[in-house]
């Protein structure tokens, strides 16, 4: 019951807050120069004063300001987000048709690299001046540090040209028809340069913090009681040690959500993968207004759920959170 | 006396430390018999808890045991398996921790706690171990254990936690139950209450207690026998009243003074607490061949520092390790 309630409460932090970022949005597209009535003219190549003023009471951009934040504010509401000229399908539809790419991504690169990561990190905390563990630094270092775009295209070089075990790019073979079972498989193919070229940065995160907290409750009372009861060194680590040094773990894994979406722009423009972030790319490029707004609303309702997921596992993982704040 | 339950013969660890190894546990011998409480004594950092890490072998990764033995019932645990350790660890031996309030779980319910200990040695199911759980915290007189059992650490008091964990040390009746400082972070009405259920609990299960702690006042209201500890090595040993009454070593005696009402009469001119003058020895004078003691000892002479103490029997039980023949603090202290 405390728990549906609290979980209610989130969830309208959570409106609000998407509230919050539509209207920033919305003045800040307002705050840049030139308006659709711009861009129309341009593409017709020139038009007069009285034109423009016709297409600008067609998009009702005559209307005061506040008038304008409403209207908008209202057919958000019904996840009517206005209609891309450049595409000529509604920013909704066009949005829904690139979201599924992009989060299979980015959920398949955050689970590789909570896996990996914290794999390491627990490896390397059990001997913490082993070979493992300095090569857990070394790797930290260097897929933190080097350019998401430049491990993808490496990755391409080595798995695609001189090693051809993996596709370029794309999301599936679109030479071939497939169905099912098959199409599936050839997505998944698909899928493992992007997912490990995005997983790379945050591996090198999990491996660090794992590692680091992993010590920490290694020299813990609570390990040296599990210890103490006769439990063998696997599930003392495992059972005992692992649930707790998780903690840090997940908040981070929330945390670094939205570092991911933007990470993911990178990552599918290298591989040309079809999801938001190359959407959001050719939107730029293309001065679609509303297909940006779109996407950048739909980023952050995905950032703003994935903290919500966070905040319940949490929840799940650690008792002390669960019983507190009633 | 019995066959002694656990005896401990010549141990020594020695620590890896920057300037070399050092002799942490020096030479300590003693035992234990069936249903009979041991208190080991002496200030931080003279070896107590590193004594009951050596029994478990649980020591830090730079202490390792490097001679002598330890045998519970015969078998003895300094060659033993770590597989066999894993066997006899929370089931024949067992150990309750000084810091109750962190050394559970915090993200386990205290039942599943001290379930977990009776599926590990005893194979029971979910079922019959949460049942059993249950008896257990009933047994420590933990009111309303069948709701408490439900309950996270963070839920329960200091004295709650400590139940929990003795619990957890009794639950599969071991022969040995070493207490660590059970009662140090616990009130001094809750002390009282824990010292009594360990009373209680020994008479019921026959287990043996060494109790480990700093107080000479616990040990007068816990043990039967008492060992008192000096920077690793075994200082004095005897039944309770024995030491109280007719304390050898000057360390001892020292300890003894510390405490305001140990001796029933307080007269005007003993009401003020004395205090053990200097400190304990850097650990890097461990093992030295000398008496480590002799720095703050008014007894001091030139055999004490050319020379280690050894044992020497000056009463049926009564051991200790000193040079002089004829102590007596009242003389002293005075």
């Amino acid at each position: 019951m405390q728990f549906i309630s609290l979980t209610l409460k989130r969830v309208g932090f959570g409106v609000v807050l998407l509230l919050i970022v539509l209207i920033l949005n919305f003045f800040l597209m307002h705050l840049a120069p030139g308006d659709i009535a711009d861009t129309i003219a341009i593409d017709a190549g020139g038009a007069d004063e009285e034109m423009m003023d016709a297409i600008r009471k067609d998009y009702g951009l005559d209307l005061p300001i506040w008038e304008q934040l409403l209207k908008y504010l209202a057919k958000v509401a019904v996840l009517d987000l206005g209609y891309s000229f450049y595409y000529n399908i509604s920013v909704t539809d066009l949005i829904l048709e690139r979201l599924p790419a992009t989060l299979l991504l980015v959920i398949s690169a955050q689970l590789l690299a909570i896996t990996v990561g914290v794999v390491l990190g627990v490896i390397a905390a059990r001997n913490p001046q082993g070979i493992t563990s300095h090569f857990v630094t070394v790797l930290a270092l260097v897929g933190y540090s080097a350019p998401v775009f430049w491990t993808g295209i490496m990755l391409i070089i080595l798995f695609s040209s001189i090693l051809p075990i993996f596709p370029i790019g794309g999301l599936m073979d679109v030479s071939i028809e497939r169905e099912g079972f098959a199409k599936m498989l050839d997505i998944l193919h698909h899928l493992v340069l992007p997912s490990i070229t995005l997983a790379s940065i945050f591996v090198a995160l999990y491996s660090r913090l794992a590692r680091a907290s992993m010590l920490d409750v290694l020299g813990s009372d609570y390990v040296r009681t599990a210890k103490a009861k006769g439990l063998s060194e696997f599930l003392v680590v495992y059972k005992h040690a692992l649930r707790n040094a998780l903690l840090p773990v997940v908040t981070m894994a929330g945390m670094v959500f939205s570092g991911v979406i933007s990470g993911a722009v990178l990552v599918e423009t290298v591989f040309s993968w079809p999801g938001l972030g190359t959407l959001a790319v050719q939107a730029i490029l293309a001065r679609d207004t509303p297909t940006i707004l779109g996407i950048l609303f739909f980023s952050s309702f995905v950032v703003v759920v994935a903290n919500l997921l966070t905040d319940m596992l949490y929840r799940i993982i650690d008792p002390r959170i669960r019983t507190s704040n009633d | 006396m019995p066959d002694p339950i656990l005896s401990i013969k010549n141990l020594t660890v020695v620590f890896k430390t920057r300037s070399g190894d050092v002799p942490v546990i020096d030479d300590v011998s003693f035992s234990i018999a069936p249903r009979e409480i041991l208190g080991i004594v002496g200030e931080s950092g003279c070896g107590k808890t590193m004594t009951s890490l050596a029994i478990m072998r649980l020591m830090p990764e730079q202490g390792k045991i490097t001679s002598g033995s330890i045998r519970l019932s015969g078998e003895d645990l300094v060659v033993a398996s770590e597989a066999r350790m894993c066997g006899l660890r929370g089931n024949e031996i067992s150990m309750v921790f000084q810091e109750p309030m962190t050394a559970l779980n915090p993200v386990f319910s205290v039942g599943e706690q001290i379930a977990e200990v009776l599926k590990t040695h005893q194979g029971l199911s979910n079922s019959e171990a949460r049942e059993h759980a249950i008896e257990l915290l009933e047994s420590v007189k933990i009111p309303l254990p069948s709701q408490r059992a439900n309950d996270y650490p963070h839920q329960l008091s200091g004295g709650m936690r400590q139940r929990v964990m003795i619990a957890i040390a009794l639950a599969c009746k071991p022969k040995v139950l070493i207490a660590d400082e059970p009662t140090t972070a616990l009130d001094v009405t809750v002390q009282a209450h824990i010292f009594e259920l360990l009373h209680e609990l020994r008479d019921q299960t026959g287990t043996s207690i060494i109790l480990i702690t700093h107080d000479m006042a616990s040990v007068a209201e816990m043990a039967e026998r008492v060992m008192v500890m000096y920077a690793g090595r075994k200082v004095e040993e005897g039944p309770v009243e024995e030491i109280l009454k007719n304390p050898l070593h000057p360390y001892t005696q020292g300890l003894i003074r510390c405490v305001p009402h140990l001796k029933e009469t307080i007269s005007p001119e003993r009401k003020d607490l004395h205090e053990i003058p200097g400190i304990v020895p850097p650990i890097s004078h461990f093992g030295r061949n000398e008496c480590l003691f002799a720095p703050r000892c008014c007894f001091v002479e030139d055999r004490c520092l050319n020379q280690r103490p050894l044992d020497s029997k000056r009463a049926a039980k009564h051991l200790t390790a000193c040079w002089q023949e004829n102590t007596n603090f009242e003389k002293v202290f005075a």
